[in-house]
């Protein structure tokens, strides 16, 4: 799969007061992901190539895509020498790890030729979604409880 | 909206209480308005300052107060580098989704690729995050967080 075409539609940046460690943990584990995403499954087989899976509660597949970039090892400087703005590398580091983030986590985008129709239901989820996804991940990491965020069935997200 | 114009949204836990309260959206409202001083009056036409121990870094007067829904402010950054730029408008709209609160913070009225519009950018999310942590653990983030300036200096 070529990565080069790909044109960010929707780049959210957050800070949380947390490690790079945990983080990773929760963007690429069930156990977390049930918390903080509207009770979605991540299952994320950690290679390039490998499977990218979000089941509903239900057993069934909500999202399903492909690992692009995968680089664990990437997150081992801490997040508190990048939030201190130790220097031009940190920065790049943590866009490296925003990007790759982003591109890992929105399989939508794989698909080079959704109708447009189809295309901005996705945008305007993800417009909707990664604001509430990632507000409830920033909770669960520096208190220990996501967000109770009630969602509607009209932007197709699931009531908690 | 005029363009371009900068949104972010983030959500915040509606603290102590079983149902969403008012006091509480109120105290965000205040939060999103530093107050140099104590008889500041959050009405249309006051005027504001963000400042620095040294100088004020940006100005401007309230257009709307609407606690706890809606408030809109001017913008004009008093950097001499900026002060060509037309003023912008920052407006943070405040709602209720169950137990959270979500808040959409829209400046517009921008300068394409101007120093204010690369400034919030990066600026905004910063702030943001830092409030939402002061609301929900009592501690802001790290004070030492990249600054635009430190982050121009050094990308130079």
């Amino acid at each position: 799969m070529n990565i080069d075409n790909f044109k960010p539609a929707i780049v959210y940046a957050i800070y949380i007061a947390s490690t790079p460690e945990k983080v990773w943990e929760a963007l690429t584990t069930a156990e977390f992901s049930r918390k903080y995403f509207s009770a979605l499954a991540v299952e994320a087989e950690l290679k390039v190539g490998g499977a990218f899976v979000v089941r509903a509660p239900d057993g069934s597949v909500h999202i399903s895509g492909e690992v692009i970039e995968c680089d664990p090892r990437a997150g081992s400087p801490s997040l508190e020498r990048e939030l201190a703005g130790a220097g031009r590398e940190a920065r790049r580091h943590a866009r490296h790890l925003r990007d790759r983030a982003c591109r890992r986590r929105r399989p939508a985008d794989a698909d080079p030729g959704p109708r447009p129709a189809d295309r901005r239901r996705h945008l305007s989820g993800g417009r909707q979604g990664w604001p509430a996804i990632l507000s409830s991940l920033k909770s669960l990491l520096e208190t220990g409880d996501a967000l109770a965020i009630k969602w509607s069935r009209r932007s197709g997200c699931w009531r908690r | 909206m005029s363009k371009p114009e900068f949104v972010y949204i983030n959500l915040y836990r509606d603290l102590g209480r079983e149902t969403l309260a008012r006091p509480d959206r109120r105290r965000l409202h205040r939060a999103l308005l530093v107050r140099p001083s104590r008889r500041l009056r959050l009405e249309g036409g006051s005027p504001y300052k963000f400042a620095r121990p040294d100088a004020p870094s940006v100005e401007g007067k309230v257009l709307i107060s609407d606690p706890p829904r809606r408030l809109a402010y001017t913008w004009d950054p008093c950097s001499p580098d900026a002060k060509r730029e037309r003023t912008s408008r920052v407006t943070f709209d405040l709602e209720p989704r169950g137990k959270v609160v979500k808040l959409t913070v829209t400046h517009d009225n921008l300068d394409e690729g101007g120093k204010t519009l690369r400034d919030i950018s990066s600026g905004w999310p910063m702030v943001i995050a830092s409030l939402k942590s002061i609301l929900e653990t009592g501690r802001a983030l790290p004070a030492d967080l990249p600054s635009s300036a430190a982050k121009e200096k050094a990308d130079v």
